[in-house]
């Protein structure tokens, strides 16, 4: 009220004695529809009760896995089998640029510079070292999907079309992918790419399609020296389990609270 | 019995269609199975789980290479599981007959892993392929499924082979290496490491050369050559009467 006691209404006079409230009926109605858009998407995004049917066929229990990867990066030749095998086992388009996994090579040069490359992921091997008189150190570092508890991918998504499933993978919904490509841009690992026929997200499943059956992911099953590690995080007598518990881990950007699910050992400081 | 105001039958009715609205909404918009485990379509994860293996894995293999698996499984090679160099194979898994696995015997299968290259950890076997035996392939000297590391080669011909060659054809071919030097094993794992020894003075000659029951040419130790070094003159190898 206004000290003249003049109503501060833009939208005509409305008195007690008319049987109206101090709110007019159109403005009310106005409300009521801004109510119910407000409301509508907690309405549309009520989470329905957890389905009580068994969830895969095979008897493959989701809930009883909690999935996890370890990279030796010591024990990693480079050799790129793993990268070849992974675009076979998933589809992934044979041209460059795009990589469910791919090879990173570094060199440390004395003054403290940091060469990092991948010429198509590693599949054709890796020129020679320029100026080879002069490095520090060399390796090789596998990457891919880290997988993450907390990801940034998946908290961009528009649309829910990524997720992380029960067993802890993060994968995406090809049908419900709208391709706005949000989650490759948020994605700090570089591990999203655009399908170029698909126009969905593409990205690394951990083999999903082979965790079902009992089988290791692709790389893995291919990797000559032992570099990869698969396995449950948590329990005693896995491999991973083991991997974790004899090894100093470090993972990808920890400084971003992603909390990442692959743990590489023997990673040197330099590696990003 | 006072009625109910005018609007609130009027509101309910907004409310009903406005309500009826959302759930029509609703179920077009969220597609089935959404929200049936999480934030997402519970079909997407079995549709993912659907897609077919390509690779069968090492242990599929063991019905029927059984032959190959053991050794393979003892040998150098037992961390290379098979479908690193056969490809694929579950296709040929579900029909061994119809579809073969593709069998490489090019050098490129082997210098993927084994080229040198200064990135990779020190202690796993290199080669240049450029220098160790260029153009023959790997498999005509390496067992695919049981390579054997280098074994030390046996004869000291491998390394010296110019003093073998000489030898075999001068009056002392019947003498072994090992006569006239006392060579220790490691010298030929790592021959600088331990050098095998020489003969240091004129009388090792003279144990046969200077012991007529031998029956070797003698001469007279006390005064031949004196006071060089018999091999000052004759060429240990290769002996000849200069
Ligand atoms: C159900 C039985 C069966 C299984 C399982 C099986 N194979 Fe075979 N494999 C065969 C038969 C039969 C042949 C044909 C032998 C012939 O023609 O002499 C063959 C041939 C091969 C050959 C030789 C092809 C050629 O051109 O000579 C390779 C390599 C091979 N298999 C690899 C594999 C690998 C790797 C696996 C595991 C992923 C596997 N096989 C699993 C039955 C099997
Ligand atoms: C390092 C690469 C490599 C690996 C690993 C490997 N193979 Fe082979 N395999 C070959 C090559 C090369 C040949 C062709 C040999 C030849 O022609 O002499 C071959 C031949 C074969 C053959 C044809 C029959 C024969 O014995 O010549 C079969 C069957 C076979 N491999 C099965 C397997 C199975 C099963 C495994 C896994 C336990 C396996 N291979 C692992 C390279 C490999
Ligand atoms: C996918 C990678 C890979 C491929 C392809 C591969 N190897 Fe190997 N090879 C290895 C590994 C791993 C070892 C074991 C190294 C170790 O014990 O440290 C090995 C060991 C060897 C050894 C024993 C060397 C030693 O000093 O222990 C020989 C010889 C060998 N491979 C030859 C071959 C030949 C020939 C081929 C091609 C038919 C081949 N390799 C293909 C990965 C590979
Ligand atoms: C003419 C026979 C022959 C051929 C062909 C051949 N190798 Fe060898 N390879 C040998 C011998 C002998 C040794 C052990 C002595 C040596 O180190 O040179 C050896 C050693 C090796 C070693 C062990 C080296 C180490 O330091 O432990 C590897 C790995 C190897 N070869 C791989 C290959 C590959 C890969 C090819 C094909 C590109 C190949 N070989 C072709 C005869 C051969
Ligand atoms: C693996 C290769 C290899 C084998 C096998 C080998 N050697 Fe040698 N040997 C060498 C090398 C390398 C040297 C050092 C040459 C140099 O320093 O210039 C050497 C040096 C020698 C020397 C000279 C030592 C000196 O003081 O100068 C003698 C003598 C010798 N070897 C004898 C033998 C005899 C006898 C055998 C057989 C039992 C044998 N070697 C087997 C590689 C080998
Ligand atoms: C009759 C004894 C005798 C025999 C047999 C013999 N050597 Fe010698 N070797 C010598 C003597 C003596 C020397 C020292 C030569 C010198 O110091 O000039 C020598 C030197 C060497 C050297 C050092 C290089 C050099 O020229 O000084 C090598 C390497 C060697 N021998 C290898 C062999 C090998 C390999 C064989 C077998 C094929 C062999 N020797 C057989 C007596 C022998
Ligand atoms: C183990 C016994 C033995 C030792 C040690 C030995 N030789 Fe001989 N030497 C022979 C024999 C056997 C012949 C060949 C005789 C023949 O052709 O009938 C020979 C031949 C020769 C000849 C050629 C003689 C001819 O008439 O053709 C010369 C020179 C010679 N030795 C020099 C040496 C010298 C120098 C040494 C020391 C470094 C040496 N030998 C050590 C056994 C030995
Ligand atoms: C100064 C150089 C010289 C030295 C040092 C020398 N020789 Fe001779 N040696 C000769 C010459 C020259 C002949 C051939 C002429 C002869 O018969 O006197 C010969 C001949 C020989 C013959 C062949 C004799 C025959 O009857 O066929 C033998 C065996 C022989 N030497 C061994 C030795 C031995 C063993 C030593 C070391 C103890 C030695 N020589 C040192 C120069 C030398």
């Amino acid at each position: 009220m206004t000290p003249d006691g003049a109503r501060p209404s833009g939208s005509g006079e409305v008195t007690p004695a008319q049987g109206g409230s101090p709110v007019d009926r159109r403005a009310f109605l106005g409300h009521v529809i801004e109510a119910a858009c407000a409301g509508s998407p907690l309405l549309l995004g009520v989470v329905k009760l957890p389905a009580l049917v068994a969830q895969e066929s095979g008897g493959y229990d989701a809930t009883e896995h909690f999935y996890g990867m370890g990279v030796d990066v010591t024990k990693c030749i480079g050799c790129a089998r793993c990268v070849a095998a992974c675009k076979i086992e998933n589809d992934v388009p044979e041209e460059p640029y795009f990589f469910n996994t791919w090879i990173e090579r570094y060199v440390l040069r004395p003054d403290g510079r940091v060469e990092v490359d991948s010429p198509n992921g590693g599949l054709d091997g890796f020129p020679p070292i320029e100026d080879e008189g002069n490095v520090l150190r060399t390796f090789f570092v596998p990457k891919l999907c880290n997988h993450c508890e907390n990801p940034p991918c998946v908290q961009v998504c528009p649309v829910g079309a990524t997720f992380i499933t029960e067993d802890g993978v993060v994968l995406v919904d090809e049908e419900y992918c709208i391709g706005c490509r949000y989650c490759i841009q948020a994605c700090p690992y570089g591990a999203r790419y655009m399908h170029p026929d698909k126009r969905v997200a593409g990205k690394c499943t951990f083999c999903y399609h082979r965790l079902v059956k009992g089988k290791v992911p692709a790389c893995v099953e291919v990797c000559p020296t032992g570099a990869r590690v698969f396995g449950e995080v948590e329990g005693r007598a896995t491999p991973l389990a083991q991997f974790m518990r004899f090894n100093d881990l470090q993972v990808l950007k920890p400084n971003l609270n992603t909390r990442p699910k692959v743990y590489y050992a023997n990673l040197d400081v330099e590696v990003r | 019995m006072r009625s109910l105001p005018q609007q609130v039958p009027r509101l309910a009715i907004v409310f009903g269609v406005a309500l009826g609205g959302l759930f029509v909404a609703r179920g077009l918009l969220i597609p089935d199975t959404f929200g049936d485990r999480g934030h997402y379509r519970a079909a997407a994860v079995d549709s993912i789980a659907a897609q077919p293996v390509k690779f069968a894995g090492r242990a599929e293999c063991a019905v029927c290479h059984d032959d190959v698996l053991k050794p393979h499984g003892a040998g150098n090679h037992r961390g290379v599981t098979c479908e690193v160099c056969h490809g694929p194979a579950q296709a040929h898994v579900l029909a061994p007959l119809e579809v073969k696995p593709s069998v490489v015997r090019k050098r490129e299968l082997c210098t993927a892993c084994h080229a040198f290259d200064p990135s990779r950890p020190l202690g796993f076997p290199q080669i240049d392929p450029v220098a160790h035996n260029p153009r023959a392939p790997c498999i005509g000297c390496h067992r695919p499924h049981t390579p054997e590391p280098p074994t030390p080669p046996e004869a000291c011909s491998a390394c010296h082979g110019h003093f073998a060659r000489q030898k075999a054809v001068s009056p002392h071919a019947a003498l072994t290496c090992e006569t006239c030097h006392q060579a220790p094993p490691q010298h030929r794992t790592n021959p600088r490491a331990a050098l095998p020894g020489k003969p240091e003075s004129r009388t090792f000659c003279g144990q046969c050369h200077g012991t007529p029951e031998t029956g070797v040419p003698q001469v007279e130790m006390e005064s031949h050559g004196q006071p060089n070094l018999c091999w000052q003159c004759h060429y240990p190898h290769y002996p000849e009467i200069r």
